[in-house]
């Protein structure tokens, strides 16, 4: 076995794969959650959309409109709606990875794949998460929705900056503690006025109780959790798998000389 | 390369334009799928709101505004 092999950088491909599979597990996983703790909520969720608009409209036909997709299609199309997020999120994962590991300052891939889903979890989930928490359905004004995408997807690119800005900020900084402090004021102060510049959003109905809300966003936050913390695992073994067959030769080789 | 052996092993391939083209085409259509699954309302996906309504529940849970 050619020497060169243990010193040869994995393909764009070959990283690319590995996240595509990361990003399958941890969408089927997270899918997992979602079915489990989530599928509940949004069930009780549809029964009160259901009963306000019969109450609504009283005349039969209204009421029992045919679905395009029942209840069980929506369940099992969790899955595929999970999947196939993790899978994109897995490749552009890869793509930073590729990207960014050299200028990540650390010797270690793990850890360079973990701050990396860790920063996606910060900047892509819980940056967003505070200031639009998810609605389960029978929450939310059709009218507004492209109002509130805007302002989602606004958000989203706010948290990646704050991510950013505080990379950047801990940078300037000599010693450990002043970087620490560089960094959190550098997220903080991009987050703040990102969320002061943008428009606030309340449409849940003073009836809906409030208990479900409150327990179908925290399974929302769950299943996005899973979601990033498996990706990153999942990357970073896939990554440490990869490369264990690279360097066995080369150590092999050296045992013997 | 000769950096890279000096580092023990290079984990990421060098970054060339060709890469960058590549690594550009997946972004975009990672992104797509990713609008497929959080956005859309049948104009990309062409199943009318079938995609939309199959994936309603992941939507949610993923903490997409819906409807």
């Amino acid at each position: 076995m050619p020497l060169s092999e243990g010193s040869k950088a994995p393909t764009f491909g070959a990283l690319l794969l590995r996240g595509l599979l990361a990003g399958l597990i941890a969408g089927l996983l997270a899918g997992f959650f979602a079915y489990g703790f989530g599928e509940p909520k949004i069930d009780a969720a549809i029964a009160i959309e259901e009963a306000a608009s019969a109450a609504q409209v009283p005349s039969a036909e209204a009421g029992h409109e045919e679905p395009l997709v029942s209840r069980g299609g929506q369940k099992g199309g969790l899955f595929l709606a999970t999947g196939l997020y993790g899978a994109a999120m897995g490749g552009l994962l890869a793509v930073a990875y590729t990207l960014l590991r050299r200028r990540l300052r650390t010797a270690s891939d793990t850890r360079a794949a973990l701050s990396l889903a860790g920063a996606a979890l910060l900047g892509l989930v819980l940056v967003p998460y505070v200031k639009y928490p998810p609605n389960p359905p029978a929450v939310g004004d059709p009218d507004t929705i492209n109002q509130r995408t805007i302002s989602y997807l606004a958000i989203v690119v706010i948290g990646l900056v704050a991510v950013w800005a505080a990379v950047v900020a801990k940078r300037t900084q000599p010693t450990e503690w002043r970087q620490a402090i560089a960094a959190v004021t550098g997220f903080v102060v991009v987050v703040v006025i990102g969320y002061a510049l943008l428009p606030n959003i309340n449409e849940v109905p003073a009836t809906f109780p409030p208990d479900l809300l409150w327990s179908f966003r925290l399974t929302s936050l769950g299943t996005q959790a899973v979601m990033w913390t498996v990706l990153g695992l999942a990357f970073a073994a896939l990554l440490s798998l990869g490369r264990r067959p690279a360097t066995q030769p080369e150590k092999a080789t050296a045992a013997a000389a | 390369m000769p950096k890279a052996t000096t580092a023990g092993h290079v984990s990421t391939p060098a970054v060339s334009p060709r890469l960058l083209w590549t690594a550009l085409t997946v972004v975009a259509f990672m992104l797509l799928i990713t609008y497929l699954v959080a956005f859309d309302q049948g104009a990309v996906s062409q199943s009318g709101m079938y995609l939309h309504e199959l994936m309603h529940d992941g939507r949610h849970l993923l903490g997409v505004p819906c409807h």
